[in-house]
């Protein structure tokens, strides 16, 4: 063991093994190698974080520990402020932007004692499946370096795959966390809407966005959601309940507990066969633990990408207009006039995928269309809600696989966006219903991981990473590494 | 020219003016509608904002508890319903002072919709002089939403100082309530006498101090014509950013020429925006209105629909001062006041306050009601103050007034005393005492000035004699001079006619 | 069925429209190649009007909270040369744009 995970991390400086320091300079190496070969860190912060950790190991030896990521390194998705520091969210046209302002996370991860390591590699603006859409160049999987890493928080999943840090935050509208984390081997967790501060993270797409943590295992992603959750008056979509108490539901226990298998995620046409063994295999062991099984239906299903491409993109066209050249990021050079400065800065700003979403989303709100399209998709968004409504009413989890197959190789989707899109249909549906979420290794395919999703009802995190946990305890593909990993 | 063809030089002839307003009124808030930034007037560009007002990455928007009741009180001073549910939609365009590229307003669910108010209106073809005689009619609120105001773009490369256009944000994301009309006006006067009244509401109810010059009150103007008896409204135009009164009615004016000839011409009106030429007295297109106008409304998935209890409502409602309309009834009912008087007195709820105290105190309500609307008004408007920013008391007024009823001082008198009480206070009956200025009504003072003046006078005492009053004032004016001003007008005029017609 | 796939066929000149509202300047590749993307997306997404949704309230937010509400308490301002920090361009705390002729606001 190589101080890789976040819970050898704590005990290690629990047990003064090590500092923080100390850690803070094994992730700045590890970040400065494997994570620029891997295109996973794209800013370090390597003074701000050192002084931060010679303050977390005087706090220690004072007898503080603010919480269980007290001294640990993490990496912030790059769409995520921190005042002095530079937010990119891997565009153009936010090249040169250093925030003025402090974002929920800077504040919450310090307020816990985690050192902020730097920035990771992302699709633009969150927009993307692979980490492939950065002005930094793709982010490599560290399992095979010719496959994409999944996305859009590919950088982040990286980070905690290749132990670069021990746990890293991630942004998922669509299934940004959870699908590079089964992509990567890590467990990725997208919490119920509101239940983490949306301050200071750089919106894509308002109603769906959710901020969460990528680790090994369910426990650290407990502590993690613990340090970050709860209560921000600064977030209007901020739930009033305080941060939930997680650690202490993790009992092992799945006894009695009802896992709903969704008819429609395991037919045919779906998921690769490989993936779909996987997930059974890990849906027996907790049956074996004495956890229930039954058949539930989501009819949506078919309709759920669809009406997540549009609530999405029509949100981000409206949520992107900010990035004009007036106040902050990229202006073009040499403009007559207004027109022009608007025009030139945000196409040289703004990548393919970014202009085509942008498209997208003005064109289903433009007179005319606004009703077919966004007002229809936010119908079939209270039909898949209900569709999880009843469903939870016969289980108390769902579970299938986290995407349809294993990491692909980069490059390979670049030009047939609905295909790619497509992907997203296992996940799409936590975000419409706002639902937590959460992706665990569960098993290989083609030498590549295989991620186990389980969904869970509106602000039950608790019983979510209760499951995780209890199949990790009973299984080791969490702690399988990457080959030639630090 | 012969009448007939005066008449028709006046659009008004041919056709009836259809005119309806989109006010904004900056809401009376401490901070900005969606972030914790002052609202202030004046300060230097960009030291009033946010990040949230800047429209930085990641920053987002959280409401303004103190406008709910803002719009409450608007929504029940106008008699419209105050929606139990209403949403903040965004308005998506680009312009450099629009820091997020959207403007957070509301749009199929406002605030507050349906109502009305009453307005006195000048009567047709009775002008604008003073004492015009008006009439009550009722003007349709069609809704109030709140949004967000935008920047200001400060155009002027002199007055920047170099090239280009400056934005400054200070005034972004201060509330607003915009107040939208019914098409219910029908000539300038009356959207002026409409905006008048609205504004004397938001001041009464101190949702907005409604000052035109700091921009806290503006007005959009949608005007078209039609042919006096058809019942369908023409196309409209919109001209955009009055900022006046004057401005207000002279656009109006001006629109309504430009349309009637477009018109009298056999043409077609445009929709489109205008803008006013205050110079030139004339309206000019600044834009017309194409499918560029694609607002893309949609709900702000930032922010939750606002909710409101109706206990809240009915808190507010029992809560609810004397509006302007009810005060002028209360006023011509208790005091047996009238007309344009008690329209200017009740037009400020700090002046009807002060009636009201100064009419109490000198028991002379309607002579009260007169000095007030006019002398002390005046007094006002030549130093632009508010009634309670000078010196004057409503209990030294009282005592002034009290003064002149009572005879001891002369109306003139008083009034030469107004400005020093405006400007400095004091008491009126230790000043009157003072410099002497106490009436005389001593009847053996006034018989000996009377005697005097008739007899010196015998042409003028004639025509008196002869049935011709006209001389009696020169008569009377002989008597004051002879007084150095300090006899009682009334026991003069009295004596006057008694010595004058009693002889004869 | 046809009437409504009809729908979809998104032109060139929806293109260009869409793109001058979103402020974007495409190529002429890029407008060819947006079209037939945006095409092929909206192909897809006409499945949703095979669902009835007659009578359907929309979902803007899939969990119900109260109005959250903030005190009408002021605090300063950022600093202004923070304010400032990032502006491409700028004068005496003012943003600068290129001159705007028009004044034409919404």
């Amino acid at each position: 063991m190589k101080l890789q995970s976040l819970e050898e991390q704590r005990a290690a400086l629990d047990a003064s093994e090590v500092s923080s320091v100390e850690l803070v300079e094994l992730a700045l190496t590890r970040a400065e190698g494997t994570g620029t070969d891997l295109g996973a860190i794209v800013g370090l912060r390597a003074e701000a974080a050192l002084a931060a950790a010679a303050g977390s190991d005087a706090r220690r030896r004072a007898g503080e520990i603010r919480s269980p990521l007290e001294g640990a390194p993490v990496v912030l998705k790059d769409n995520m402020v921190q005042k002095g520091e530079p937010t990119t969210c891997a565009s153009r046209i936010l090249e040169s932007f250093v925030s003025p302002y402090d974002g929920a996370m800077a504040e919450k991860l310090e307020a816990a004692g985690a050192i902020i390591l730097g920035r990771a590699n992302m699709d633009e603006f969150a927009m993307g499946s692979t980490t492939e859409n950065s002005i930094f160049g793709p982010a490599r999987n560290p399992w095979d370096t010719s496959r994409t890493t999944g996305g859009s928080s590919g950088g982040s999943a990286v980070a905690v795959s290749a132990g670069i840090t021990g746990f890293a935050l991630g942004s998922d509208t669509g299934g940004s966390i959870r699908q590079p984390a089964s992509f990567c081997g890590v467990v990725g967790m997208k919490p119920s809407y509101g239940r983490v501060s949306r301050w200071g993270l750089v919106a894509f797409a308002s109603s769906l966005d959710q901020i969460g943590p990528f680790t090994h295992s369910a426990r650290e992603a407990a502590w993690v959601l613990e340090a970050i959750a709860g209560h921000d008056a600064r977030d209007s979509t901020s739930l009033p309940e305080p941060a939930p108490a997680l650690e202490s539901a993790l009992t092992g226990d799945v006894k009695g507990l009802r896992i709903g298998l969704p008819r429609e995620y395991f037919v045919d046409e779906g998921a690769d066969p490989g993936v779909v063994e996987a997930v059974r295999g890990a849906v027996s062991e907790l049956e074996s633990a004495g956890a229930k099984v039954v058949e539930v239906a989501l009819p949506h299903t078919p309709y759920v990408v669809s009406t997540y491409y549009l609530v999405a993109t029509a949100e981000a066209s409206s949520n992107l207009a900010r990035f004009d050249g007036v106040r902050y990021g990229r202006r073009a050079e040499n403009v007559q006039d207004l027109d022009e400065m608007y025009k030139r800065s945000r196409s040289e700003g703004f990548g393919r995928e970014v202009k085509r979403r942008i498209l997208l989303g003005t064109y289903v709100l433009s007179a005319g269309y606004f009703d077919a399209y966004y007002r229809k998709a936010q119908q079939v968004r209270t039909l898949v809600r209900g569709d999880f409504d009843r469903a939870f009413e016969a289980c108390d989890v769902i579970i299938g696989p986290t995407y349809p197959e294993v990491a692909f190789p980069i490059g390979a989707r670049m030009d047939d966006p609905v295909s790619l899109y497509l992907g997203d249909i296992y996940t799409v549906s936590a975000n419409l219903a706002g639902l937590p979420g959460i992706s665990v290794p569960c098993g290989q395919h083609q030498g590549m991981p295989v991620g186990m999703q389980v969904l869970g009802r509106p602000l039950d995190e608790a019983t979510l990473l209760r499951v995780a946990d209890a199949f990790q305890r009973r299984t080791d593909h969490h702690e399988h590494r990457p080959p030639g990993s630090a | 020219m012969s009448e007939e063809e005066r008449m028709s030089d006046n659009p008004l002839d041919r056709y009836e003016p259809v005119i309806g307003l989109e006010v904004h009124t900056h809401l009376k808030t401490e901070s900005k509608l969606f972030s914790p930034a002052p609202v202030r007037y004046g300060g230097a560009p960009n030291h009033d904002v946010h990040p949230i007002d800047l429209g930085m990455p990641g920053v987002l928007p959280v409401l303004n508890e103190k406008v709910i009741g803002l719009a409450i009180r608007l929504g029940l001073a106008t008699h419209s319903t105050v929606n139990t549910r209403s949403v903040f939609a965004r308005k998506n365009y680009f312009y450099p002072d629009l820091p997020k590229g959207y403007q957070i307003s509301q749009y199929e669910e406002p605030v507050v919709s349906n109502g009305w108010i009453e307005v006195e209106v000048p009567v047709k073809g009775s002008g604008k002089k003073r004492g015009a005689e008006t009439v009550t009619k009722r003007i349709g609120v069609t809704r109030a939403h709140l949004e967000e105001d935008a920047g200001k773009s400060i155009h002027d490369v002199a007055l920047s100082g170099s090239e280009g256009t400056h934005i400054d944000l200070n005034r972004a994301g201060v509330p607003l309530l915009e107040i939208v009309s019914e098409p219910d006006l029908r000539s300038a006067a009356e959207a002026s006498a409409y905006l008048r009244a609205l504004r004397s509401i938001l001041r009464y109810i101190e949702v907005s101090d409604a000052d035109m010059e700091k921009g806290q009150f503006r007005c959009d103007a949608n005007v078209s014509l039609r042919p006096w008896g058809r019942s369908q409204f023409g196309t409209r135009t919109e001209i955009k950013n009055l900022n006046s009164f004057a401005n207000v009615e002279g656009a109006i004016e001006a629109e309504i020429v430009r349309q009637s000839e477009i018109l009298d011409d056999g043409g077609e009106i445009q929709q489109a925006t205008m803008g006013f030429d205050v110079e030139r007295r004339k309206t000019r297109v600044l834009r017309l209105k194409e499918n560029a106008d694609d607002y893309r409304y949609f709900d702000d998935p930032d922010l939750i629909p606002l909710m409101i209890d109706e206990e809240l409502i009915e808190a507010i409602r029992a809560d609810l001062p004397e509006l302007p309309e009810q005060k002028r009834e209360r006023f011509e009912q208790e005091y047996g006041l009238a007309g344009e008087t008690t329209a200017i007195l009740v037009a400020s709820r700090r002046l009807a306050d002060f009636f009201e105290h100064c009419a109490r105190a000198c028991n002379a309500p309607k002579a009260a009601a007169n000095w007030i609307a006019r002398d002390l008004r005046q007094e006002l408007n030549e130093r632009n103050l508010e009634v309670d920013e000078t010196r004057l008391e409503p209990d030294a007024l009282a005592s002034l007034i009290r003064l002149v009823e009572e005879g001891r001082l002369t109306t003139k008198n008083a009034r030469e005393l107004l400005p020093e009480l405006v400007e400095e206070g004091g008491d009126p009956q230790a000043m009157m005492e003072e410099r002497g200025l106490e009436a005389v009504s001593d009847t053996g003072m006034i018989d000996e000035w009377v005697t005097a003046v008739i007899s010196g006078n015998a042409a003028a005492v004639e025509s008196v004699r002869g049935g011709d009053d006209k001389p009696l004032n020169f008569l009377m004016g002989q008597v004051m001079k002879a007084a150095g001003g300090k006899a009682a007008p009334g026991e003069v005029r009295k004596r006057l006619m008694e010595m004058i017609r009693g002889d004869g | 069925m046809l009437a409504l796939y009809a729908m979809s066929r998104i032109t060139r000149e929806d293109v260009e429209r869409t793109a001058d509202l979103a402020r974007l300047s495409l190529s002429n590749d890029e407008i060819e190649s947006m079209t037939h993307d945006l095409g092929q997306i909206l192909d897809h997404v006409e499945q949703l009007q095979a669902l009835d949704t007659q009578g359907i309230e929309p979902t803007a937010h899939a969990i119900p909270l109260a109005t959250p509400l903030r005190a009408d308490k002021a605090s300063p301002g950022i600093d202004p040369d923070l304010a400032l920090a990032n502006a491409p361009s700028s004068d005496a705390y003012a943003f600068v744009v290129p001159k705007v002729i028009e004044a034409e606001e919404g």
